[in-house]
């Protein structure tokens, strides 16, 4: 099987999913990320022109205003032109199919599609079918993956630990239907942490999820027990309908982060979030404004990791 | 017209012949096989030298898509496509729009089979009214019709009450019920195995226990109303130590897989091929193993095609929103001798699990060719290769998991009543 992410000379064609994607390729897409920081002032983004005359559409299918905006902000430090498509309000609601929306947008001669959509699955399904000459991005498909939320994490774990090797990290809430938990684990299976933990209850845990390479923990706090880095995810509301929680009380009492439980993690741990969070839900605002929180700075890395891929990915020379 | 099937390797199970034989027709039935009948003269003979003869194919699953769902397929281009792969008579399910709940929808169907003069249709007609699990159907006015069993295809049946007393009505007449068990609760918006691979690509996931605990629950009714009970597609180990204790205990069931589970597993789904959204999903290695474990061992006496022409459009989709379903007539042959060969299962026996016993599932004095038996026969190529290309079926559904595949076996004829319904072109 090929991997479709991947063209014949082993390139980044499309960036679908972390899950077998070269560590090397990773580490060129971390290293990139860093010279488009400047660290002499803040962390201020640079503005490079590697995609001058380029476009980049935004196809977002379901919406998401954060990681839309993120994207738009590194595609503009680059000086591409950006289209964003909310399409989830337009075309699929007037019957148009999935496969008639890219062969539109493929017509409009983008240079790149970073799309979003509910279904796992439905980015492969794209870059499939796009003209070869369009590449496309991830930007979460479905509970499968979201692989630049991964990288994103992966540099801010290598910014504030500066090695994976040597690593201890949780991932704790809803790894059922989280497409940032997969990503991340691939990520960082992929750079050699060896040891991933996953905490959550067993309604929120897949089938044989430690096939992917993780320890599995229902205690908190024995699973936060010595960590170096703690990714939190964020827990749907809806979960508490279909049987999967009893309540929002009960899940923080148990899986939210409290300065109480995050003692057990070692005491240079950092926090990580995704955003938008769920304060007193999956995380109590001491620790997600505290010092052991890097979430903040994960949004500017964002940034900069997005421009890394998409330079990347249209060859440009960083 | 009297036909001579002459020089081909004979392999009827029933009849416990593997030999090279020839077959002789009169008027429409196996007049002899070996000697020529006293006063035999061939209008027509087929030259079999280095050909398979054997009972034509029965299909205890192959959605005709009539009515309802003609953009899918159609009865013309489906019943074409039986033939083409050397099935001679078809059970349809009655997952139609509207579904086969009325004697009349059923006597139409029949009605446009026979005029195709092609393979034998068997209608299975809805258990309950609508498909919705709520109320029973004219079950004996629906045999009258001519179906010859019930079954919710793959709607649910989640009221047990009702399922109870549809079997207990139909135990009343001696009629089948066939079932697919998958508890609705468990399989509601699933697409994938509960396994590695739904959990790796994020998949909304069918646990294991969704087929077991709808088969305890028919298993159960079963000994409680002692209906003929046939369990439909089969997919997990666990699955098949249910019917293989039901069987050792004296339970009178049966149960059939699908031919895509006898090759496929989750595995194959890779990189979210729409072509691999099966109903049931595909289950893991061990599962697949265990299924063909049970076809050896006889806990499973049947494979089925599940043939489920889609329209292009309705694959052309992520994977959960793509239509489930494959084509699957046409590859039954094949992908059986495949199976034989790699389970180094006895070629005779491996026929019987597409002809004998469909047969006496479905009730029927067929899939043999004893002397005076209808004359439905397939003829086959054992050694032609051929590769798998969606353009090249004759089914309207141009989907399967099998695309590109190099396989064995072509259809050389096909007849059904002693008339060649297909034959192979430029073959003589």
């Amino acid at each position: 099987m090929n991997n479709p992410q991947l063209n014949k000379n082993g390139e980044l064609q499309h960036l679908l999913t972390t899950e077998g994607l070269p560590v090397e390729i990773v580490r060129d897409i971390l290293d990139r990320a860093a010279t488009f920081i400047d660290v002499s002032d803040g962390l201020e983004i640079k503005n490079v022109p590697l995609l001058r005359g380029k476009s980049v559409f935004n196809v977002f299918f379901e919406n998401s205003t954060r990681t839309r905006t993120t994207f738009e902000i590194a595609a503009k430090r680059l000086s591409a032109d950006v289209v964003n498509l909310n399409i989830g309000a337009s075309s699929t609601s007037k019957g148009e199919t999935l496969l008639d929306t890219v062969d539109n947008l493929c017509a409009m001669h983008a240079n790149m599609f970073v799309v979003r959509h509910a279904q796992s699955g439905a980015a492969h399904f794209i870059a499939k079918h796009v003209a070869p000459e369009i590449h496309v991005i991830n930007a979460g498909d479905g509970r499968h993956a979201h692989p630049t939320q991964a990288l994103l994490d992966m540099f801010t774990i290598r910014h504030y630990k500066k090695e994976f090797h040597n690593l201890r990290v949780a991932i704790v809430g809803d790894v059922l239907h989280s497409r940032v938990a997969r990503s991340q684990i691939h990520a960082l299976t992929t750079l050699g942490v060896p040891e991933v933990r996953v905490i959550a209850p067993k309604t929120l845990l897949p089938a044989l999820v430690e096939n992917l390479g993780v320890q599995v923990y229902h205690d908190m706090a024995q699973g936060l027990r010595d960590v170096d880095v703690v990714l939190m995810l964020r827990l749907q509301n809806e979960r508490m309908q279909g049987g999967a929680l009893p309540s929002a009380q009960e899940y923080f009492k148990y899986y939210g982060l409290t300065e109480e439980k995050l003692a057990r993690a070692k005491p240079d741990a950092i926090v990580m979030h995704p955003g938008p969070m769920n304060r007193g839900i999956e995380i109590d605002s001491s620790v997600a404004d505290g010092l052991h929180s890097v979430i903040l700075a994960q949004v500017t890395f964002g940034i900069a990791v997005r421009m890394a891929v998409m330079s990347m990915l249209t060859g440009a020379k960083g | 017209m009297n036909i001579q099937i002459r020089g081909g390797r004979l392999i009827d199970p029933k009849n416990n012949i593997d030999a090279v034989r020839d077959v002789f027709i009169v008027a429409g039935r196996i007049a002899a096989t070996g000697a020529a009948p006293q006063g035999f003269v061939a209008a027509q003979v087929i030259d079999a030298k280095g050909l398979i003869v054997v009972p034509g194919l029965i299909d205890l699953a192959a959605r005709l898509r009539e009515p309802g769902y003609e953009y899918m397929a159609t009865l013309e281009s489906e019943m074409e496509a039986a033939v083409a792969g050397g099935v001679t008579s078809l059970a349809c399910p009655p997952d139609t729009d509207p579904p086969l709940d009325e004697p009349g929808l059923v006597e139409m169907l029949k009605h446009r089979a026979r005029n195709l003069n092609q393979a034998r249709v068997y209608p299975v007609a809805a258990l309950t009214s609508g498909l919705k699990g709520q109320e029973l159907t004219e079950m004996a006015e629906l045999v009258d019709a001519g179906c010859v069993a019930f079954s919710q295809a793959d709607a649910p049946l989640t009221d047990t009450r009702v399922l109870m007393r549809a079997m207990q009505y139909a135990a009343t007449f001696g009629f089948s019920v066939w079932l697919r068990p998958q508890d609705s609760f468990l399989g509601k918006n699933g697409v994938a195995h509960d396994g590695e691979v739904a959990t790796r690509c994020g998949l909304p996931a069918i646990p294991v226990c969704a087929e077991t605990i709808a088969l305890a629950t028919m298993l159960s009714l079963a000994r409680e109303t002692g209906v003929k009970l046939h369990i439909c597609r089969l997919s997990s180990a666990a699955g098949v130590e249910l019917i293989r204790a039901a069987k050792q205990q004296g339970l009178a069931v049966t149960c059939d897989v699908s031919m895509n589970h006898v090759h496929l597993s989750e595995m194959d789904i890779g990189f979210f091929d729409p072509n691999c959204h099966l109903t049931p999903p595909l289950r893991s290695l061990r599962d697949r193993a265990a299924l063909r474990a049970g076809l050896l061992d006889g806990t499973i006496d049947a494979i089925c095609s599940n043939h489920a022409p889609v329209d292009e459009d309705a694959k052309q989709l992520p994977f959960a929103e793509a239509e489930s379903g494959a084509t699957g007539l046409e590859l039954l042959l094949p992908l059986l001798l495949k199976w034989a060969h790699q389970d180094k299962f006895a070629l005779s026996d491996a026929l019987a699990k597409v002809t004998l016993q469909p047969a006496q599932i479905l009730g029927l004095d067929a899939g043999h060719l004893s002397v005076g038996a209808a004359a439905d026969v397939c003829v086959f190529d054992p050694d032609a290769y051929w590769k798998v290309e969606p353009a090249a079926l004759k089914s309207q559904g141009k989907n399967t998991p099998f695309t590109g595949l190099e396989v064995q076996g072509r259809v050389r004829y096909t007849l059904v009543d002693g008339q060649i319904v297909y034959q192979t072109e430029g073959h003589n």
